[in-house]
């Protein structure tokens, strides 16, 4: 007989692992992905489709340091395009990985476990992505430096009251902290790598690089405190990172920027594309890797309802910014609204509704969410509809300025689509090298949530 | 000869068996003993296995925050830009770079110090030349009895060990 209520959380627990998993079987299942390099044809293949456009994110940097920005299609009034869009794109995509990390680790959501290390690296190679655009987008890169406080011979400081200054702090540390973070969490899983290699020469390279650790239970005492630490440190900064982000468009005086509800609104929209472009991943990989049994349904499900849930707050941000500039009765706040549905680049908005409030609306179904075809596919649509909704966000507030004298158009040329191809390209070619060289579920916690739910039954 | 053997290195199948044979060690009056698990176990097994990670951490994460703090103090300070005469120490400003000093320089720290609590890298140990020592990354718990402690050679302790069942124990040399 079914029961009529919610099965009681251990029995949900259970939907987190498939049955008879063992300590050695969940190492070996793990283990064996880089050790063993299964599947080579599709790592191939699709590392050297990613390589190919690492390549042309390469050709694209050169001629852009060769020729400077004019060769895309910013100008004046749009000076913030692509770069800026993919800038902001990447950093959210980036946050899932720090939010499943360190949130769910802190809210005890055991669900995270066999996640966590895939999207930490994500996270870090997202941040990569998204470090390369400001810095393209200097037209001097070479004096990049000049955004750090040194003791210049000018005498100069940057401009610490500019959220475009914190940024540079924001996402340095970001970057910093999440590659500290994965490595630290990776050290006990590089010793199991080291002790099941096959090879003398990758058991020194494995062995070097987890510096000596062998699961004493005092480094055990020291490592889960930091871990926790650093954990608890995570948490906040993400929030901080994108709400940064948020505040290089709101403190803007612009229209359709100066609002007070882009942080928190900025933040939900990152953990929104950052669990879709999770979901995109995991979903193709667990299938193609025969993961089912560490990756289950039931993380889907739980990822698509968290999907669902940061929605909701963006489609809350939404609702908010049209309510505040009809509220406002600020002519120019009220324009760019109109302007946004109507104007010119009105076929973008209706895309970015149709991607970020329609489609997930779907997952409501049970019988949909449990679709792994549909959930791709709105997962998909959500990475789209983010990237869309940032475009929107940069250039239809910045095409209708105060004065119609100072309007314009943006038109993005060749090299802004190259670099954004080749920019998915750096990500996707990391993401492959991660997979063929370490291990994409975290031994050590698996073991653990293995051996828990053995003393529990 | 007794000064090259490091200890004895006893290997269980299961984290039970495991507390067991530790726990009977500590009550024969064992103090020179280590453990390895291939996962973190709760509670800490090994008596007097505490860390100052926290302290360490949060000192560091206020020297971060003062540092990040005066970095911009300093800064308006030594390049006053005086507009419409507000202050120049306008601290609402600095509070975001402020608090990712103080992250950055908490978990830059944090590492180093689990490096140094721990004495990593260390790439050499003399349980690494027991061949059974590689399952303890996997699905083997072992208990080491450094030959270092006073009852290493008594016989109590010995039966101690063996009545925990350990699924082999054997000398490793220093």
């Amino acid at each position: 007989m079914k029961p009529e209520i919610d099965p009681p959380r251990d029995h949900l627990d259970e939907a987190l692992i498939a049955p008879g998993q063992t300590l050695e079987s969940v190492t070996r299942t793990i283990s064996d992905i880089p050790l063993k390099h299964p599947y080579p044809r599709f790592w191939w293949t699709g590392f050297l489709v990613a390589f190919a456009l690492v390549m042309l994110l390469l050709t694209s940097i050169a001629w852009l340091f060769t020729r400077g920005i004019g060769i895309w299609g910013v100008n004046v009034p749009v000076a913030w395009g692509f770069a800026i869009v993919n800038f902001v794109w990447w950093i959210g995509i980036g946050h899932a990985g720090t939010f499943i990390s360190a949130i769910l680790l802190l809210l005890h959501q055991t669900w995270r476990t066999s996640i966590n290390r895939f999207t930490e690296a994500m996270t870090l190679f997202a941040v990569a992505c998204a470090g390369l655009f400001p810095i393209l987008h200097l037209g001097r890169p070479q004096f990049f430096f000049w955004l750090l406080p040194y003791p210049d011979s000018m005498g100069l400081w940057p401009q610490f009251r500019s959220p475009l200054e914190w940024d540079v702090f924001a996402v340095g540390t970001y970057a910093t902290v999440s590659v500290i973070f994965w490595y630290v969490g990776l050290l006990p899983d590089l010793a199991t790598m080291r002790d099941r290699a096959v090879t003398r020469f990758k058991a020194r390279i494995y062995g070097l690089f987890s510096l000596g650790w062998r699961g004493d239970a005092r480094h055990w005492v020291h490592y889960q405190k930091l871990y926790i630490l650093l954990a608890g440190l995570a948490a906040p900064l993400v929030v901080s990172v994108h709400t940064i982000v948020g505040l290089d468009f709101a403190i803007a005086i612009l229209p359709g920027w100066h609002s007070t509800i882009f942080p928190p609104y900025f933040v939900a929209g990152a953990i929104f594309s950052g669990f879709s472009m999770v979901l995109t991943l995991i979903i193709p990989l667990r299938a193609i890797y025969k993961l089912q049994g560490l990756i289950t349904a039931r993380h889907l499900d739980l990822m698509a309802k968290v999907m669902m849930a940061t929605g909701w707050i963006v489609i809350y941000g939404y609702l908010e910014e049209f309510f505040n500039a009809w509220r406002s009765g600020d002519i120019f706040e009220r324009f760019v609204d109109v302007n946004r549905a109507i104007g010119p680049y009105a076929g973008y908005f209706w895309v970015l509704m149709a991607c970020n409030v329609i489609a997930p609306q779907f997952l409501w179904s049970r019988r949909l969410r449990s679709n792994v075809v549909v959930l791709f596919v709105v997962a998909l649509m959500v990475n789209v509809g983010m990237w869309i909704e940032r475009f929107v966000i940069v250039v239809t507030s910045l095409h209708r300025d105060f004065l119609p004298s100072s309007w314009g158009m943006f038109h993005a040329t060749f090299w802004d689509y190259a670099t954004l191809a080749g920019s998915v390209g750096l990500f996707l070619a990391l993401l492959f090298l991660f997979l063929r060289f370490l291990p994409a579920i975290s031994m050590t916690e698996m073991r653990g949530f293995v051996a828990k739910k053995g003393t529990d039954s | 000869m007794k000064t090259s053997i490091y200890g004895q290195l006893a290997a269980f199948p299961s984290e039970e068996s495991f507390r067991a044979g530790l726990l009977g060690l500590q009550k024969a009056g064992c103090v020179q003993l280590e453990a390895y698990t291939p996962y973190p176990i709760e509670p800490p097994v090994l008596r007097g296995a505490t860390t100052p990670m926290a302290g360490i951490m949060f000192f560091a994460g206020a020297a971060g925050a003062a540092g990040g703090y005066f970095l911009q103090w300093y800064g308006a300070r030594d390049y006053p830009l005086n507009i419409g005469g507000r202050p120049l120490n306008s601290w609402p400003a600095f509070v975001p770079i402020t608090f990712e000093m103080m992250v950055l320089t908490a978990a830059l720290v944090g590492v180093v110090a689990l490096c140094f609590l721990a004495g990593l890298p260390r790439l050499h140990h003399p349980v690494f030349a027991d061949p059974r020592f590689r399952r303890a990354s996997q699905d083997r718990f072992f208990i080491c009895l450094r030959a270092d402690d006073p009852l290493y050679t008594h016989e109590d302790v010995r039966r101690a060990l063996a009545d925990a069942h350990p699924e082999s124990i054997a000398e490793v040399s220093a």
